[in-house]
């Protein structure tokens, strides 16, 4: 591995992100996988931080998960996206920040498209007219939630209470960091760090003391890939998605995985369960799987908030021997007070 | 007039014409932007169909012109026609008064490094067609240790409609099979395998060389591109790619990745098209006024081309091109006197 080669390119894919007054908008499915995350990021970057973060509870889903599934047309997800622009507009912001990276990936493809096919922004705006006599502004930025905390690791390591070292050994821990799909791969230009080799999740773990792990299936998906999982007849394959990558990375022996998307979390940790069901294997030490967060959760724990008021007690796969590598205090008996 | 001759570019083409113009009783003068003369030539080791020696071949091109005089390290500034001469105003200060030139700028390789996911200035295993005939050449540049399993990428940067180079590069595919042949003739216990878009051999002996891989070197040729590529926990790459021919997908760890990088136009024709205002193509090479019967012509009174500077070409096409060339000097400048 030739890090100055890595480094280039990260130079090469630095993105504008905003330094305040944003419109953040939720992920449909984040609350249930891992509830606390939205919200920690929310008093990160609110009451920690000080920051402008706006949110309406008139917002809704974007329909990436019906139109990646073939159930909506392009031209309604582009309705119910102008819609969501227009909240933005009526608030009084240009910045727009989303939880989700389908979503990120929808917005980024209907501004694409919309810069490339005027006409068919101009009949979007009219069918959003018609259904809600609601105007909009495109946004002057569109980020992801994660490029955000990119953008603040230094801050939230400054205020940081743990670092991602074992403190047995005093070894930076070994993450793997796995970005969504949809967060680079169709613009590569919209990500920190390009396609190839992303460093917003990188970013993120070298600046709190971890190592990146570079293992050969790196790039392949976690294993949602929507219809992969959505169609229940394929869901063996979303499974086998999952267990190619955890064999690849096995050999790195890699302490954690840090993500930034709704579906791969999720699919990560509980995939892990499911493998060590039928072939009785786990990837992690000592029998254990391997802890899978999001990067909320990690810049949480970074900051010492209580594993438990993280929602880390959601995870399938027990996050206890990570925090124990980091020397986190922790009330076991909390896990499940509710 | 004067009876001085402009070679713009010190490669093949540029030392080919200047023999042929000296022949013809002109007196050319080379300007070349690097240190020496023979431009990619003289970093390669031996030349496809059949193995020849490339310090054979340019040994044989310099001698001829070893008393031309020749501005090394030296660009073309401005050029201003003056009647029927060109006053020429090059870098360092000096100027020529020539009555033609000849533009010869020759080419690059497409950067590896442009196609990310095949991991060139990332991952130690994998390196470029260049990378590995300096190896052959000198055994320097990059660290090849007896490997077992060896790939061969082709078509890196060129019909590639992603890295806007639609063109074909016209030699990567045969010289791919020299490499391959040679690594197997270096490292007879290897595996070799080169992955192909389509195997264009369309020159002299060239078929028989693929043949020869096939049967005596025993190099697997596999229809399909090259996906990505990665470093699994020994330091091995890790290609993935399709065989297209039998519809699976396939992945392969490797000691070694050679990337059979494209050519492409250069900033050196960027800039000499400028200065003397000649048209480009949409591939970024020159256009010429008529790309059948007049490669050489540029379209601009008393400017003409030869060589790669129009588009991928292989050295013998490189060198006739240069004589058309030199030819067309003599004839543009023979008219002239008469008037």
């Amino acid at each position: 591995m030739i890090v100055e080669g890595k480094k280039k390119i990260w130079s090469e894919y630095q993105k504008d992100i905003p330094d305040d007054h944003y419109f953040y908008v939720r992920s449909c499915i984040r609350q249930n996988f891992f509830p606390a995350s939205e919200k920690v990021f929310l008093d990160i970057v609110r009451d920690r931080l000080g920051l402008d973060f706006f949110e309406t509870p008139h917002h809704t889903t974007c329909g990436g998960i019906a139109y990646h599934s073939d159930s909506i047309p392009q031209e309604t997800l582009m309705t119910i996206v102008a819609r969501q622009f227009a909240l933005m507009t009526e608030a009084g912001y240009e910045n727009y920040v989303c939880s989700c990276i389908t979503s990120f990936g929808i917005y980024n493809e209907i501004i694409n498209t919309w810069f490339h096919y005027p006409e068919l922004e101009a009949k979007i705006r009219e069918l959003l007219w018609e259904a809600s006599k609601r105007e909009f502004k495109i946004p002057k930025s569109v980020v992801h939630a994660s490029d955000v905390i990119y953008k603040l690791r230094n801050k939230i390591l400054e205020s940081g209470k743990y670092r991602l070292v074992n403190k047995t050994t005093g070894e930076p821990l070994r993450v793997v960091e796995h970005i969504g799909c949809h967060y680079s791969k169709m613009f590569p230009s919209k990500g920190v760090g390009g396609a190839e080799y992303p460093y917003v999740l990188t970013g993120m773990a070298e600046a709190w003391g971890g190592t990146v792990i570079d293992y050969p299936e790196r790039r392949h998906c976690c294993g949602f890939g929507f219809r992969q999982y959505l169609v229940q007849a394929n869901r063996g394959y979303s499974l086998s998605n999952t267990h190619k990558k955890f064999e690849s990375m096995a050999p790195f022996k890699p302490d954690m995985i840090i993500t930034n998307c709704p579906g791969c979390p999720y699919f990560l940790d509980r995939w892990q369960y499911v493998i060590e069901e039928l072939e009785g294997k786990t990837y992690g030490a000592d029998s254990k799987g391997i802890p899978v967060f999001t990067y909320e959760e990690v810049a949480g724990l970074v900051l010492g908030y209580d594993p438990w008021d993280l929602g880390l007690q959601m995870h399938q796969t027990a996050v206890e021997p990570l925090l124990d590598k980091i020397g986190i205090t922790y009330n076991k008996e909390d896990k499940y007070k509710i | 007039m004067t009876d001085r001759v402009l070679i713009i570019g010190g490669g093949p083409a540029g030392l080919e014409a200047a023999n042929q113009l000296n022949l013809l009783g002109y007196k050319p003068v080379i300007v070349e932007k690097d240190d020496t003369l023979g431009g990619h030539l003289a970093k390669w080791d031996r030349l496809f169909p059949e193995g020849e020696s490339a310090e054979t071949v340019l040994y044989k091109l310099i001698k001829p012109v070893e008393h031309t005089p020749v501005y090394l390290n030296t660009i073309v500034e401005k050029a201003d026609k003056e009647g029927n001469n060109f006053r020429v105003k090059l870098s360092g200060g000096k100027e020529e008064i020539v009555s033609a030139i000849l533009v010869c700028a020759g080419f690059s390789l497409f950067p590896a490094e442009k196609k990310e996911e095949y991991g060139y200035g990332i991952y130690n295993g994998v390196i470029t067609s260049s990378d590995l005939e300096k190896w052959f050449k000198t055994g320097k540049g990059v660290n090849i240790n007896n490997p077992s399993k060896v790939g061969f990428v082709h078509c890196v940067g060129s019909r590639d409609e992603k890295i806007c180079n639609r063109q074909c590069s016209k030699v990567c595919c045969v010289t791919a099979v020299k490499q391959a042949c040679e690594i197997r003739e270096k490292f007879p216990d290897s595996e070799v395998f080169c992955f192909y878009m389509d195997l264009r051999m369309f020159g002299r002996k060239y078929e028989d060389l693929y043949l020869k891989a096939q049967n005596k070197y025993r190099v697997r040729f596999i229809r399909g591109r090259v996906s990505e590529v990665s470093e699994d926990f020994t330091g091995k790459v890790v290609i993935k790619a399709e065989d297209t021919l039998s519809s699976k997908p396939l992945k392969v760890s490797l000691d070694l990745l050679v990337l059979m990088t494209g050519m492409i136009s250069n900033n050196s024709i960027g800039e000499i098209s400028g200065i003397l205002s000649l048209n480009r193509a949409e591939d970024g090479f020159i256009e010429p006024s008529d790309s059948i019967t007049k490669m050489y012509d540029s379209g601009k009174e008393g400017i003409f081309l030869a060589g790669a500077v129009t588009g991928p070409k292989t050295i013998p096409e490189t060198l006739s091109e240069a004589r058309a060339s030199a030819l067309a000097i003599h004839n543009y400048l023979s008219n002239k006197a008469l008037q």
